[in-house]
């Protein structure tokens, strides 16, 4: 199993009170699935994924990522994981307007202490892979918002990353951009890469294999719901 | 490291007027420092120039009686002082750092000389026959004292440039016939010394400096002494150190054998001192340092004003970039590396401008010299420090911001749009 959120709850403190965000989420993911999680805004997604995501430590309960337990992880170790197992897709593609595509893919490496050439090298192949190879010198403002997004999902990818974690990627895409892009998650899936996704479009959470809900900080399985 | 510093530059260029407003202290203060640091250095080597002369390295040691030269023009004959001899020369040229000696007499203002009606209220000289060379003098007029001058007493002299100036008013001297002590005495040559000795003034201090041994000098072979003065008048004696540096301490030495010689009793303050000009030159330079050191530490409050400056914009920097540190630290770049990254940018920004303010300071120090004609010389270590320190300032300054990014919460960093 490659991730295990057991009763995971999270609070936060908004001055004397406290808030919870999450309650008691229960989610496992396997190698190799594609999982899509919805919810309207403030419903608490996005809180869960900085918690899978290693960027938030929960409130209780116990997170288990590639058999290793978040919860006490000192602030040096999670970066690695950050690093090494997790990739991220945000919603605004996020590349450093100072780099070139090659250099912004690179980045993730570059943190790793690869060396320049292999760096470069992994770049090259990630960019091939989502379709921008005559794109590699360009710097991001050359490039359209669907580009972006390929660029950061190779940047994402460039890493080997063991779960690739999505917070609303095609949501500031047009719709002809935004197919492009669930294409390629689709064929990374295909390729055994383990996705989770978040958003609130129906549509996308359609490509995944299940789809759980969010309401009010409670996750609920899809089949439920779905009935609902 | 190597990315970081590209990082940073391209970072600097992207926001040209920001950096350089950012680095205007930086270059204010490096500028005026390095202005002042030069002003300092000109006038010392000049200071050391006009003093102590290139090359000459002449000491000068005589009778002292306490704190001031016994002066044979208002005191009577002292006992006890034996007139030096050969042997004494020979004693003292042989020290290593003594390269030549001479053993002269002196009145520095004679009432007792004339050409013709004109009286001539300058310094009178009786040289032996290492006198010119020791002090640098070349005979670029006529001819020098011979042996046979020596030896027969001829009655001959030697007026230096500024004597042929004053008393024959620019008019060839050789062959003039001057009067001392009512004896007639050819004048055969005309020595100054070498051109590189005479001083440049610039200043009204230099000029104080300049007069002391600008009323000219007579030279007669030391023969004649005795019959125009009186027997045995203690003599002075001038070494030629074999470098600027040894003048000091052959100086040292060599009175040290001559006060050996004296016979002046417990009670006697009389003393040879050597009169030694480069540690007159030293002790000028090191007024001026104090001077100027608090202007340098005035400037270097500018530096400061300059380094808070930096840390300003610095945080500034940090919390517009929120987002993109937030992007970084999740695809796992660790605290430290955000710290660098930071530091690197505030390092190189006040690096650069720590060179644009060295540049600027020479440039200042040109004008400054071209102004009011102060010398200056730009002191390459100077420039160094200068740069090195502004880096520091860079990393003192640039720390607080940069902790300040390392530790933002990579969650709050990244809901920030």
């Amino acid at each position: 199993m490659l991730l295990n959120c057991e009763n995971v709850c999270k609070d936060y403190m908004r001055g004397k009170l406290v808030v919870p965000v999450l309650k008691n989420v229960n989610l496992k993911v396997e190698n190799g699935e594609y999982i899509a999680i919805m919810g309207p805004s403030g419903s608490g997604k996005t809180t869960l994924m900085n918690l899978i995501g290693c960027l938030d430590v929960p409130t209780s309960g116990n997170l288990t990522l590639n058999g290793e337990n978040l919860s006490g992880m000192k602030s040096r170790r999670m970066a690695d994981v950050r690093n090494q197992v997790l990739g991220f897709v945000f919603q605004q593609a996020d590349l450093l307007p100072g780099l070139n595509a090659i250099d912004n893919v690179a980045l993730p490496l570059l943190y790793r202490g690869v060396k320049k050439k292999e760096r470069r090298k992994k770049a090259m192949e990630m960019l091939e892979k989502v379709g921008l190879s005559d794109r590699m010198e360009f710097m991001p403002n050359q490039l359209s918002g669907g580009q972006c997004q390929r660029v950061a999902i190779a940047r994402a990818m460039a890493g080997d990353p063991q779960l690739l974690l999505a917070d609303e990627p095609t949501g500031a895409l047009d719709s002809q951009s935004g197919k492009q892009v669930m294409e390629l998650f689709r064929q990374l899936n295909q390729e055994g890469i383990t996705i989770l996704m978040i958003t609130h479009s129906q549509e996308v959470a359609d490509e995944a294999d299940r789809i759980y809900y969010i309401r009010d900080g409670i996750l609920t399985a899809e089949k439920e719901d779905r009935a609902k | 490291m190597f990315e970081n510093i590209k990082l940073a530059f391209q970072g600097i260029w992207s926001h040209k007027m920001r950096s350089l407003l950012t680095m205007l202290g930086i270059i204010i203060g490096i500028a005026s420092i390095i202005s002042i640091v030069s002003t300092i250095k000109g006038t010392n080597e000049q200071i050391k120039q006009n003093l102590v002369g290139s090359g000459t390295n002449a000491v000068t040691i005589a009778l002292y009686q306490g704190d001031w030269t016994f002066d044979l023009d208002w005191n009577a004959i002292p006992e006890g002082v034996p007139p030096m001899n050969d042997a004494v020369r020979t004693q003292i040229t042989a020290l290593e750092t003594v390269e030549d000696a001479s053993i002269y007499t002196e009145r520095n203002y004679v009432s007792n000389v004339f050409y013709q009606n004109t009286p001539y209220n300058g310094a009178l000289r009786g040289i032996d026959r290492h006198y010119l060379g020791v002090n640098g003098y070349s005979v670029s007029l006529g001819r020098s004292f011979t042996e046979r001058d020596y030896q027969n007493y001829n009655k001959v002299a030697i007026v230096d440039d500024k004597v042929a100036q004053s008393l024959f008013y620019g008019e060839n001297p050789i062959g003039k016939v001057i009067e001392i002590n009512k004896d007639p005495f050819v004048v055969v040559g005309m020595a100054m010394q070498s051109s590189e000795n005479t001083p440049v003034i610039n200043s009204l201090s230099d000029y104080d400096l300049y007069v002391g041994s600008s009323s000219g000098c007579v030279f007669v072979p030391d023969v004649h002494w005795g019959s125009l003065y009186r027997y045995d008048e203690p003599q002075k004696l001038c070494l030629k150190a074999t470098s600027t540096d040894d003048m000091t301490a052959a100086g040292q030495k060599a009175v040290s054998i001559i006060n050996s010689r004296l016979s002046v009793g417990e009670k006697s303050d009389l003393s040879y001192q050597s009169n030694d000009i480069s540690k007159q030159a030293n002790d000028l330079q090191k007024l001026t340092n104090t001077t100027n050191m608090q202007l340098i530490w005035i400037a270097s409050i500018s530096l400061l004003v300059g380094g808070i400056g930096v840390m300003n914009i610095m945080l500034v920097s940090v919390t517009e970039r929120t987002r993109e540190i937030g992007l970084k630290k999740a695809i796992g770049a660790r605290e430290g590396r955000i710290l660098w990254q930071f530091l690197t940018e505030a390092a190189v920004l006040t690096s650069f401008g720590g060179i644009l303010g060295v540049a600027a300071g020479v440039g200042l120090s040109k004008i400054i010299s071209q102004l009011t004609g102060a010398p200056t010389a730009i002191s390459i270590p100077a420039s160094i420090i200068a740069v090195v320190f502004s880096t520091l300032i860079g990393v003192v300054f640039g720390l607080l911001p940069a902790v300040k990014a390392a530790r933002l919460n990579p969650i709050d960093a990244l809901r920030r749009e």
